[in-house]
């Protein structure tokens, strides 16, 4: 049911018109998501998605959208210039597809070992204090770079929408 | 649920994700379809972390959520830059560096 939410919140984002509509379905989406985490017996992560993601990063998308008043995509101008209704492109691009998705079908048949839940073999580690351990030990070098990565965004957004003064 | 179907799920999304991307004509959208890939991609870490009993998936999934934080944020700066230019969203109108 999660998972059906998911996708279907996923397909919602790519088929609305109107972005205010992507955004919001992308946020149900993010709840399914969140809700396929709970069931992995991950609840921090489900909590941080929720928190994080539907919170923080959806309402910068939202408010750039309403900052802009973003236009709906004119059909006109989906006919006329739209992939879709290149022939050629499409028949490449459909076929490189399909060969893919029948290659990762083959592949996920043949593996080994995919039939049990995934809950059988090891106990859950999913306590808050065993998370902060590992992040603050074993990952300590890609956290400290993940500060400076922030903080390099911030400087970078903050000089880019800043108006140009002559 | 057994990690297969956690690995179609995710496929699926992703799938979705980068159809998105070649299919819109909207900057915004696009940078929507990023993010669903990256969650795609946070599903399929979570399950492997809790097929295999360790943290290490979740863990990697906050440095995937950092990234699509300061990607987002970046990414929406730039686009109110060139909405202010062009007054477009669209990427075609962005092609003054094409050869």
């Amino acid at each position: 049911m999660f998972a059906g939410a998911a996708v279907l919140g996923a397909l919602l984002v790519v088929t609305q018109k109107n972005p205010v509509y992507s955004v919001l379905a992308l946020i149900a989406s993010f709840f399914g998501l969140s809700g396929l985490y709970v069931l992995l017996e991950a609840p921090f992560v489900a909590v941080v998605q929720i928190i994080i993601y539907a919170g923080a990063i959806m309402v910068l998308f939202l408010f750039t959208v309403m900052l802009l008043n973003v236009p709906r995509e004119d059909a006109a101008e989906w006919d006329r210039a739209h992939p879709l209704y290149r022939p050629m492109a499409v028949r490449i691009g459909g076929g490189l597809a399909i060969l893919l998705a029948l290659e990762l079908g083959w592949a996920l048949s043949r593996t080994a070992g995919l039939g049990g839940g995934v809950a059988d073999e090891h106990p859950a580690v999913s306590s808050v204090a065993e998370l902060g351990r590992v992040l603050f030990t074993d990952y300590m070098f890609a956290f400290e770079v993940t500060s400076i990565l922030i903080i390099v965004a911030m400087v970078g957004a903050v000089v880019l929408a800043k108006k140009r003064e002559e | 649920m057994s990690i297969g179907h956690y690995l179609v799920l995710s496929g699926v999304l992703f799938s979705i994700g980068a159809a998105g991307v070649f299919l819109r004509k909207n900057l915004i959208t696009l940078l929507l379809s990023v993010e669903i890939m990256l969650n795609a991609v946070n599903l399929a870490f979570v399950a492997f972390g809790r097929q295999f009993g360790t943290v290490d998936g979740q863990i990697i999934t906050f440095f995937v959520m950092t990234v699509a934080a300061a990607e987002a944020a970046v990414g929406l700066a730039l686009v109110i830059g060139l909405f202010r230019h062009r007054e477009s969203l669209n990427p075609e109108a962005f092609t003054s560096l094409k050869w």
